[in-house]
């Protein structure tokens, strides 16, 4: 079923009876050429891509519980492509392309708002830093323009930029970037990849992987055994509970990252808006909440949830730059399970087993690569070979020194 | 959380910086004949355990001792905090 306006109006008509389900609920078969674990917003990216742009059509996405019910339905739903090195901003501003193309290519209102970021800077050092990311940015095709205070004073007048301690010195904007709303990225991919002749399993646990003479023959779940030519697994915080089942140890750690929504006010904040002196990031929803989020908590956690002195952090942050918000209540608040790399960036690679590939160590910044993450993954699955964008996110580089690392803290995953 | 310190008794968890996995303690021999992949091992690669995990945390605004917590990383359960420095003497990693 193709949506359209014409089809909400002529089903409104008619006391919307002729709405269908968006995907369907098909049994497991025995043999796919391409298993994808992780029903997430990679995952069913990763199905969509190579359906529709790979020719592959004997596909299965599973899932342990339901799908985009993990990090995708968890984020602030921010993207942007404002990276500065060249292992990874080619690929997030291959990601924001895709962004903005997303809707027509799934037939799919994921609400794509390009309503701009804007990076904070509050001291000549910073200023320094951010007209050489800014420079990186427009070397690789994205958009970048620094911003003087005066003009954020103009576009954002509620901003308090003489603050004693860190007052607003200006600001790197990328227009293009903006929000998107999360769980429609999930439902979309979904819907797409299911027309497309994709079976997405949900509640189906991957249990083990069955593993002959080095090669992956596919996957032990909790509704039987399930074959496979090549198993990608993209499970983000999961990655090495799953990944340990084929006795692999990753890069990476499991940490809770927590992000907040205050009580619906009228419009109040037009584009995302970081901290520089802090950790703080906010945006406003459609339906008038102020999506906000900082640092992960700092310590190994699959709680997804998390503890107080980061909320403290993080809505000092808000005051410092939004005393206005001191009146707002915080409607709700949530943790989800990061995996935060030892580069604080991605991997895309095949693993030493051939036939299983593995997609993870997004820290918490995967929500914006969630297309070029599924394209690059469906091109590795797909043809065996890095898609030119990713081809930097290899598995061995910490053990070759090929380290991605955009603030330069070395293997603390913590301080990414 | 609350961490409950050896020497000084129940201290917010905010007080303390987190290092990781106590394995650090064990620091491979860099005269070793597996050294390279032994160091890549210890310094990059991680069990990552969903439960009990023991792992470093560092009495930053406090003593700044050196700690080995046990704790559970689905629930954030503490079950058993200890000195680092207890730790590593009984490795024979400290004198």
């Amino acid at each position: 079923m193709r949506y359209s306006g014409f089809r909400v109006i002529k089903e409104a008509l008619t006391g919307h009876k002729g709405w269908k389900p968006a995907w369907r609920e098909p049994e497991p078969a025995s043999y796919y050429d391409i298993v994808i674990v992780g029903g997430g917003g990679h995952g069913l990216a990763t199905a969509h891509y190579l359906a529709k742009e790979f020719g592959q059509a004997r596909v299965a996405v599973i899932e342990k519980g339901w799908i985009g019910g993990g990090n995708v339905g968890r984020n602030t739903t921010i993207i942007r492509s404002n990276y500065l090195l060249d292992g990874n901003e080619p690929f997030y501003e291959f990601s924001l392309k895709l962004w903005e193309g997303l809707e027509q290519d799934l037939n799919y209102n994921a609400m794509v708002s390009q309503r701009g970021i804007l990076n904070l800077i509050h001291s000549d050092g910073q200023r320094d830093a951010f007209i050489r990311r800014g420079n990186g940015m427009i070397l690789n095709g994205a958009d970048a323009e620094l911003m003087t205070t005066e003009a954020i004073k103009k576009k954002y007048p509620f901003l308090n930029t003489d603050d004693a301690r860190f007052p607003i010195k200006g600001g790197l904007a990328q227009h293009r970037g903006g929000t998107v709303r999360h769980d429609a990225v999930a439902w979309g991919y979904a819907r797409s990849a299911d027309s497309r002749g994709v079976d997405i399993i949900q509640n189906c646990e991957v249990t083990g992987f069955r593993i002959e003479n080095g090669v992956c023959k596919g996957v032990e779940t909790s509704r039987g055994f399930i074959g496979a030519g090549k198993v990608g697994c993209a499970v983000a915080g999961s990655s090495g509970r799953l990944l340990g089942l084929a006795n692999m140890r990753l890069p990476i750690e499991s940490h809770v990252l927590q992000a907040f929504v205050s009580e619906g006010l009228k419009p109040v904040l037009p584009g995302v808006i970081t901290f520089g002196a802090g950790h703080f990031y906010c945006s406003q929803s459609d339906k008038g909440g102020l999506v906000f989020g900082g640092d992960i908590d700092g310590y190994n956690s699959y709680a997804q949830r998390g503890n107080l002195p980061v909320v403290e952090d993080v809505c000092e942050g808000a005051m410092a730059i939004f005393p206005m918000l001191g009146r707002a209540r915080l409607l709700r608040m949530w943790g989800g399970v990061m995996d935060m790399s030892m580069d604080g960036s991605p991997i895309i690679d095949r693993t030493h087993i051939d036939g299983l590939y593995f997609n993870g160590g997004w820290c918490y910044g995967g929500f914006k690569a969630t297309p070029a993450s599924g394209f690059a993954f469906a091109h590795l699955l797909a043809r065996d070979e890095p898609h030119p964008t990713a081809t930097a996110y290899r598995l061995d580089r910490f053990e070759k020194g090929y380290m991605i690392d955009e603030k330069g803290v070395g293997n603390q995953p913590n301080l990414h | 959380m609350i961490i409950d310190h050896p020497l000084l008794g129940p201290r917010d968890s905010s007080e303390f910086t987190y290092l990781g996995d106590a394995r650090l303690i064990d620091r491979p021999d860099p005269d070793g004949q597996d050294a390279a992949a032994a160091f890549y091992d210890y310094a990059y690669l991680r069990d990552n355990p969903a439960g009990w995990h023991r792992e470093l945390w560092f009495h930053e605004a406090g003593d700044r001792s050196w700690l080995v917590v046990t704790r559970n990383t689905l629930t954030h359960e503490i079950s058993k905090v200890e000195l680092a420095s207890d730790v590593a003497r009984v490795q024979g990693r400290s004198k």
